[in-house]
């Protein structure tokens, strides 16, 4: 299938991408991996008259050691996240999540920046990083902006970015050696998530986030509250639903995705304790 | 829009529109039709190409994209005088296809996979090729193929 027409223009850094999106307007998009955005233009669904590739901003491209966190910058693929010994280290979860997005072929592609953009409730880094406790920055024509993950999902498909801004980078606050586990369930590889689940656990913190709960991704903090309380993992986990509000589609209806959800966070928090 | 993309060590100008997936470029531009189109929804592999030297699914990339780029697709894995890359080999030897069609998108991804670990578990060449989907042979020789190839 072939996308509508559309203009194209490369950006060689964040601050002429930026400018390019700003003169172009409401309908034009970033392009980076494009494994988000390309499979929804080849279908129409979307239809944007304008792409700024910024597939070339390499310096945007960058896995480093902060010090209470690991900035990731935009650009860097899933591939190189997945791959990483620093992630692999100081944020297992992370490095794992990202080796389960989509296939080798996809992951060569898709970038960090673009699936936290994109903000599909049914993708696997925006819940993972979610979990995290992330912050994602943001840079726009009056400047840049750090937004909590948890402040930034907003509905289907839609963040609190403005138009004609940018991410630039993920912090994603290091581990520190806490339990962790992430439950993907699906029924063929490479597909999305039925009902999928990021969680750590050091003793009474904890952070726990649902894939494909909502119309956003979702975070568990019922399951975390309980936990804290000192709950059993059986009874933090009955709290799975408690901030989701499931859809039902061809894969799942509404109950039986209530019902995976607590599963997996049972096994989830199990596997993480 | 004007792009210049090297194709199996030959450059190749030309004029495309911006909309021009990259697996159109390669069959229909350039003529080589081994890349084949299989769901178009990037999910069955069929159309896997190198780009830089990694497998990319070529229908979920314009050919806009690879201005500039390096593509290899699954004609430019012989040698000059015919001979065949050792993973076709490893095919041909091993029985790792049926009807073709998924076998120039699975070659392209398992050479990609070798790339990056050369000497895989089977478990790692089954999650390797998890791109890739085969609907006659049930994968068993298509793994063997692959683990053949990173034996020798």
């Amino acid at each position: 299938m072939i996308p509508a027409a559309f203009d194209y223009v490369r950006a060689g850094s964040a601050e002429e991408a930026i400018s390019l999106i700003g003169e172009h307007g409401d309908e034009a998009k970033f392009l980076a991996g494009g494994h988000s955005l390309l499979p929804l233009m080849k279908l129409r669904l979307a239809q944007p008259t304008v792409l700024v590739d910024i597939g070339r901003v390499t310096d945007l491209s960058y896995i480093r050691d902060a010090g209470d966190h690991i900035a990731i910058g935009a650009l860097t693929r899933h591939m190189d996240v997945e791959t990483s010994d620093l992630v692999r280290a100081e944020v297992p979860l992370l490095a794992h999540a990202a080796g389960h997005v989509g296939d080798p072929q996809v992951r060569h592609r898709g970038t960090m920046g673009g699936t936290i953009a994109h903000a599909d409730s049914a993708s696997d880094l925006p819940a993972t990083t979610l979990a995290l406790g992330a912050t994602y920055v943001a840079q726009g024509p009056n400047g840049t902006r750090e937004i909590a993950a948890a402040d930034f999902y907003q509905g289907f498909l839609t963040s609190v970015l403005e138009p004609d801004e940018m991410l630039t980078e993920v912090r994603v606050p290091k581990m520190n050696g806490a339990g962790w586990s992430f439950q993907k369930f699906n029924r063929r590889a490479q597909d999305w998530a039925i009902v999928g689940v990021a969680a750590w656990r050091r003793n009474g913190d904890s952070g726990v986030a649902l894939v494909n709960m909502g119309d956003t991704p979702i975070l568990a903090t019922s399951v975390s509250s309980a936990l804290a309380g000192g709950a059993s993992i059986e009874d933090a986990a009955e709290q799975a639903v408690a901030e989701a509000s499931p859809q039902a589609d061809l894969n799942a209806s509404v109950e039986y995705r209530s019902h995976l959800a607590k599963v997996l966070v049972k096994r989830a928090l199990t596997e993480a304790s | 829009m004007e792009i210049s993309v090297t194709v199996n060590g030959v450059t190749h100008t030309g004029d495309v529109e911006p909309r021009t997936l990259l697996v159109q470029y390669i069959r229909e531009h350039i003529g080589l039709t081994g890349t084949n189109i299989g769901c178009d929804t990037s999910s069955c592999g069929a159309c896997s190409v190198h780009l830089n030297g990694e497998a990319v699914k070529s229908c979920t990339v314009l050919a806009v994209q690879a201005d500039g780029q390096e593509i290899t697709t699954i004609e430019g894995l012989a040698a000059e005088d015919g001979t065949l890359h050792p993973m076709q080999q490893a095919f041909q030897d091993n029985h790792g296809l049926q009807c073709g069609y998924c076998t120039p998108g699975m070659v392209m991804a398992a050479t990609s996979l070798l790339k990056e670990n050369p000497h895989p578990t089977e478990e790692e060449v089954r999650i390797g090729l998890e791109g890739n989907l085969c609907r006659c042979t049930g994968y068993h020789n298509i793994v063997q193929s692959v683990l053949a190839a990173a034996g020798q």
